[in-house]
């Protein structure tokens, strides 16, 4: 038995309640699509004008950017509670390419499945979105978001959760998401994630000199409803390659799943070792009864 | 407090009478921590009117800093004691532990009810945080859902088990009687709940893969977590208890006085037990996780500080101490293993989080300042309960009359056992 072996063994025998290769097992893998809404961001045909950035803002009531700002070029911004999608503008082996940040709108969520009171929610068009009426503020999301999305209003008393949660209104409405509608470049697509995945492959297909062959998001994760074309590979444009395809809420299901198990266990198996050295006691037939420990038990001395 | 009927009117003014200060007013410890006190409770009606940035330096990239890494989590994982002597005592039968099982029921609770309760300080929307609890959005998939619902429950299992001198103070002989037939189910669910919420914190941190050095982040974080709150709890005992032996002097019988060298020796034995375990298992993760090119950068050396300085070399202080019987030696090392514990949480949930990060999270003084007025608040309501209910001392001779009478209603019942006795 190797040790990876051994400390499941260990986890099994109920030592902590922690079964990981059991759960790991059979989680769905995330792929199999329920037609998901998403995006796809075609880096190659991304111009840099921040046109998006503009209409994020005023789809989301934010501060508008000032686009005219070169010195945003000079490094790598993240989104805040405050701005829900940057362009970003990074040195690769082919020049400048710029490259739209935000949620990632991923199949099973991190961020979702980490909400205790189902604030962050994977709706079954795709969005994720917040919901102001159940979030606490624990910002468990925040930990649990590999992609460190949302953002949270430090300086106000009635604090906020925030981050892109592709124009859920507009789409009730029937409508594409803001940034999708006015990017000039005809950089970002609007779609279900499988038409998307479709159209990127063609892409590739049409223009193999043009990208790296493969597509951001369409494996990370589980797989993401924000998808990515590149003419570089994806290290080099600030993308987090590391990540894995396992979806993170496996992560924890294999301890979530030992939960019943130990409340069911553990009960039974204490009440059982009790009456045995409870009977044990009154064998050893010690008449002195406890003032502390009271009716049932008797001290030793 | 003479006879058992006492009318609602009296019981009043005995409350008031109870509520008032015992003993002297001007201890150093008063002098201390009433300003402590005093100024976070100022920091909080800031924090609460201008929100977290306002005192914190929480921010986009530590959402969690040192009031839920200390408070809550490590705060916890010093709470384990209550789970562990009550299962020795009411599960294995030890009763040498039982004079020490009061105390540190109540430490137990009143830990979970102040540092666990300080994740309410931390909830930007505190105001929602019946929302899984009152069942209209159960985020059933969530550990922190499971953590908070287990923290509640533990709650409630603690004090049923320490609701008899809460009975005893009030001199309620029938209540008594009832909640202490209560107490071996309270005990159960205690322990299973602990089991499964001291490895839940561990769980929380298992989706920030990545987030948190390698030589940290395990799929294993749960269980390490849990066999490490057994020697903290324990630790914690250890420490609270030779505080509590000169504080409460006077409150403790002699019998009991003496016993608790032999208490503490015993203590420490299972301490350096357990930390085996944990050192074991610690270097099957390490070993399975492939880590010693990790080694040798600062981040190593400082791994190799929280397991060689405060989790080794303590454990053989302990082993060393039950072989000597040396109390010294035993404080010494339940203190270094706290310190260790303190270590080992605060590297998971600050430490060692995002240590890639060029600007790292540095607690504010505002937030130690909160941190130690809870800590303060939390030893002002051990001290006020343990001045008026049977802790330390020993209980009022009607529970022991009580005891007796129900003993012979027993061997009625049995009258076999009666004769043997
Ligand atoms: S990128 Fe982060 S915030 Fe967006 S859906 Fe995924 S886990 Fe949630
Ligand atoms: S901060 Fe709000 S949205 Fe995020 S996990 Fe907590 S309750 Fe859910």
């Amino acid at each position: 038995m190797n040790r990876r072996g051994f400390l499941k063994t260990l986890s099994a025998a109920g030592m902590c309640a922690l079964a990981p290769a059991a759960a790991g097992a059979g989680e769905p893998s995330g792929e199999a699509e329920k037609e998901f809404h998403g995006v796809l961001i075609d880096t190659t045909r991304c111009i840099g004008c921040r046109t998006c950035e503009v209409a994020c803002a005023e789809a989301n009531d934010l501060p508008v950017p000032d686009v005219s700002d070169e010195s945003v070029r000079d490094y790598e911004r993240k989104t805040s509670d405050t701005q829900f999608a940057v362009v970003n503008f990074y040195d690769t082996e082919k020049g400048e390419i710029s490259v739209k940040k935000q949620c990632m709108h991923c199949n099973q969520p991190a961020c979702a499945s980490a909400c205790l009171t189902k604030a962050m929610l994977k709706t079954p068009e795709g969005p994720v979105i917040w919901r102001e009426d159940k979030c606490m503020g624990c910002r468990f999301c925040m930990i649990s978001c590999p992609f460190d999305v949302p953002k949270f209003e430090y300086n106000s008393a009635i604090p906020r959760i925030r981050k892109c949660n592709m124009c859920w209104a507009r789409l009730q409405e029937g409508e594409k998401p803001a940034c999708v509608e006015q990017c000039p470049g005809d950089a970002l697509m609007f779609g279900t994630r499988s038409e998307l995945l479709e159209e990127a492959r063609s892409r590739i297909y049409a223009a193999p000199d043009e990208y790296v062959h493969e597509i951001y998001g369409e494996h990370e994760v589980g797989g993401t409803g924000v998808l990515y074309l590149a003419a570089v590979p994806f290290s080099q444009l600030g993308f987090k390659t590391q990540l894995g395809t396992e979806a993170y809420p496996a992560l924890t299901t294999g301890f979530l799943y030992s939960v019943p198990i130990v409340l069911t266990l553990w009960p039974a198996l204490l009440l059982g070792l009790s009456n045995a050295s409870k009977s044990r006691d009154e064998e050893e037939h010690e008449a002195k009864k406890s003032d502390r420990g009271g009716t049932s038990y008797v001290i030793r001395d | 407090m003479s006879s058992a009927t006492r009318e609602t009117k009296s019981l009043w003014r005995f409350l008031l009478q109870e509520l008032k200060p015992k003993g002297k007013l001007l201890t150093p410890f008063n002098v201390i921590s009433v300003p402590i006190m005093a100024v976070a409770a100022w920091l909080l009606v800031i924090r609460f009117t201008y929100g977290l940035g306002a005192i914190t330096n929480l921010n986009q990239e530590y959402p969690w800093g040192l009031w839920i890494g200390f408070d809550v989590i490590t705060g916890v994982a010093f709470a384990g004691g209550a789970y562990v002597l009550t299962f020795m005592v009411y599960v294995l039968g030890q009763h040498k532990y039982e004079p020490i099982v009061r105390a540190t029921v109540l430490n137990g609770l009143l830990a979970y009810v102040f540092y666990a309760g300080a994740l309410l300080l931390d909830l930007g929307r505190p105001w929602n945080v019946i929302n899984p609890v009152i069942g209209n959005s159960f985020g059933v998939s969530s550990v922190l859902f499971l953590v908070a619902w287990h923290f509640l429950l533990y709650m409630i299992a603690e004090f049923i088990e320490f609701s008899p001198a809460v009975a005893e103070w009030l001199v309620w002989k029938r209540a008594r009687r009832v909640l202490h037939s209560l107490t071996l189910g309270a005990v159960i669910i205690g322990i299973s709940l602990s089991t499964l919420h001291q490895s839940g914190l561990g769980a929380l941190y298992l989706m920030a893969k990545g987030k948190i050095h390698p030589l940290w982040y395990s799929e294993f974080i749960p269980i390490l977590f849990f066999v490490s709150s057994i020697f903290a709890g324990l630790s914690m005992v250890i420490f609270e208890g030779t505080i509590s032996q000169r504080v409460f002097r006077h409150q403790i019988s002699e019998e009991h006085h003496a016993s608790h060298d032999e208490i503490v020796l015993s203590l420490a034995k299972i301490c350096s037990g357990t930390m085996f375990v944990y050192l074991f298992l610690k270097m099957l993760v390490f070993l399975h996780g492939q880590q010693w090119t990790h080694l040798s950068d600062p981040m190593g050396y400082w791994y190799l500080v929280e397991i060689l300085g405060f989790v080794l070399i303590p454990c053989l202080l302990f082993l060393q101490a039950t072989r000597s019987g040396s109390l010294t030696l035993t404080r010494t090392a339940a203190a270094l293993t706290l310190v260790g514990i303190i270590l080992n949480r605060l590297n998971i949930s600050v430490i060692a989080f995002k240590w890639y990060e060029p600007v790292r999270y540095v607690p504010s003084w505002m937030e130690v300042e909160v941190t130690l007025g809870v800590i303060c608040a939390e030893i002002w309501a051990f001290r006020w309960i343990v001045n008026r209910m049977p802790v330390f001392t020993e209980s009022p001779r009607w529970v022991h009359e009580s005891v007796e009478e129900e003993a012979k209603a027993r061997s009625a019942d049995y009258p076999e056992l009666a004769q043997e006795a």
